[in-house]
């Protein structure tokens, strides 16, 4: 396999593209389920399928318009999702998971729309919604890597900010903390690594992989940073090993990967309910 | 003479239509241990938000002599809010991590904890008792245990004034006495002001200066000598007819 990677652009850019969202959507996911938001990441990949959609009947109805990458108008989609969910969860204070299904609806909704508007495209669908790796083209491979340097930035610059935020934001707030600015970012982030994770997972699978590798994480980890670094290494775990699958069972990598994470899980699972029982015992 | 840290003066605020606090008067100075006490729904938490600049009210609030409007120096308040809707007891942070995160406002935007971070955080949480506490996970501490690495949390800023909301609330009744002495030698030893709001009108006094007896609006205000002075039916009456000290 190896010699293949060596060989092959197509498989490079799926190993480097699978490897760099396999470290920032759980870094990013440790913040986004502490806070309690992991929904909001399904919401958010939905209204990113709208907006690819969009893109691909743009490019199918304008030729004029066929170099702009459908990946670009899934991104803005996504951004424009996270400054809409925080409006609505303001409007509706006392109900604030409402922002989640009105999100959530309006992006299958206007994908479904767009869809049946091009009377086709189909398997380029399929590829968003389930991932299809093995495409990503250098393009799109430049565009994860930008959307992981932002991410680190963000998190270079804000992590002892995020933190705070995520563990108390009455606190936060009362200590003078932008609270409010920081979110505001920290969604648009989110927004930019759904919209870069849809290309290796598919953005039905998206939220499992912020999610996922977190909470096998939180079953072992010690502290924060901890649960960070366990995070991290789960993620990257599953994407190796799900992409290695998909190579040489020739299956849908986005699938294998998410599996791969499921069983990472379960095992943590019963090696905590074993390392418990023989502190018991 | 003794620098006034908080003034507030004819504070009124309302949530809709319903009046919350009418006209309230108090002046907290340097080295006051206040405690702001009052039945459920008397305002007591609603002025801690208004002090802190998480409310705006009608008014003149003044921190520090400075008009709350322009005040820039909050790594001098250090805030301890009410436990039981602070935090999510299951998030995964050890007491350091929790403590060190007290530095955050002071150590500023875009800059990195400080070399001797670690050296605070440990002194801070020996100012409150909970230094063999550093390395475990804030969700396996009892209630009272966590005020403690909460207010450790504030100390650690070196704050003039703490402000707590409610800390004893979930802290086990034979541990209020110690937690009250750990505050009071915290305002005596360590100067630091204190303002606390209680629905406890019991709270132990000997390590008080100054009541506070909010229900809307000031009914008392004076040294705690005084306050005990004061007859019990009195202040049965303020806090509600049927309410007995528990």
């Amino acid at each position: 396999m190896l010699d293949a990677i060596v060989h092959y652009e197509f498989l490079q850019n799926a190993f480097l593209s699978g490897m760099i969202i396999g470290f920032i959507a759980p870094l990013l996911g440790v913040f986004i389920v502490v806070r309690r938001m992991s929904l909001i990441a399904d919401a958010l990949s939905h209204v990113t399928l709208a907006g690819i959609t969009g893109g691909l009947l743009l490019n199918q109805q304008f030729v004029a318009l066929s170099f702009l990458n459908p990946i670009y108008f899934g991104i803005a989609a996504s951004v424009f999702g996270s400054v809409l969910i925080e409006r609505l969860r303001a409007l509706y204070k006392h109900y604030e998971e409402l922002a989640i299904p009105i999100i959530m609806s309006c992006g299958i909704g206007l994908s479904a729309i767009f869809i049946s508007l091009a009377n086709g495209f189909t398997t380029d669908v399929m590829g968003y919604l389930f991932g299809t790796v093995s495409a990503v083209s250098r393009q799109d491979l430049w565009i994860i890597i930008a959307i992981a340097l932002i991410v680190l930035l963000f998190l270079g610059l804000f992590f002892k900010e995020m933190f705070v935020l995520s563990f108390d934001e009455e606190y936060a707030k009362a200590s003078g903390l932008p609270a409010k600015m920081i979110h505001f970012l920290f969604m648009v982030v989110v927004a930019l690594t759904i919209a870069a994770s849809m290309r290796i997972v598919g953005i039905l699978l998206v939220s499992s992989m912020i999610t996922l590798p977190v909470a096998s994480a939180m079953r072992l980890a010690k502290g924060f940073k901890g649960t960070i670094i366990y995070a991290v290494l789960f993620g990257e775990l599953a994407v190796i090993v799900g992409l290695i699958l998909a190579f040489y069972l020739d299956i849908a990598p986005g699938g294998t990967i998410v599996v791969t994470s499921i069983l990472i899980l379960i095992i943590v699972i019963l090696f905590k309910k074993v390392v418990r029982k023989e502190a018991q015992q | 003479m003794k620098k006034p840290f908080v003034e507030l003066e004819n504070i009124s605020f309302n949530y809709g239509s319903n009046l919350v606090l009418n006209n309230v008067s108090i002046k907290v100075e340097e080295g006051d241990f206040l405690a702001l006490i009052g039945p459920n729904g008397s305002g007591k938490s609603t002025l801690l938000k208004i002090i802190l600049g998480l409310l705006k009210a009608k008014g003149e609030i003044k921190l520090f002599g400075e008009p709350i409007s322009s005040f820039q120096h909050w790594e001098w308040v250090g805030y301890v809010s009410q436990k039981s809707n602070a935090f999510n007891t299951a998030f995964p942070a050890t007491v350091k991590e929790v403590v060190q995160s007290g530095l955050t406002k002071k150590v500023g935007l875009f800059k990195r904890m400080p070399k001797d971070a670690k050296k605070r955080v440990y002194e801070a949480l020996a100012a409150v008792g909970m230094e063999q506490f550093l390395n475990r996970n804030i969700g396996e501490l009892s209630g009272g245990q966590q005020q403690r690495v909460f207010i450790a949390r504030a100390l650690i800023a070196e704050p003039k004034l703490l402000v707590l909301d409610e800390p004893t609330v979930g802290v086990d009744i034979k541990n209020v006495q110690s937690f009250y002495d750990m505050l009071g030698e915290l305002n005596k030893k360590h100067h630091l002001t204190i303002i606390l709001v209680t629905h406890d009108i019991e709270t132990p006094s000997n390590q008080i200066s100054h009541v506070a007896f909010l229900n809307q609006r000031i009914l008392f205000y004076g040294e705690m000598e005084k306050y005990n002075q004061l007859p019990k039916e009195q202040i049965y009456e303020w806090y509600g007819h049927s309410v007995r000290a528990v």
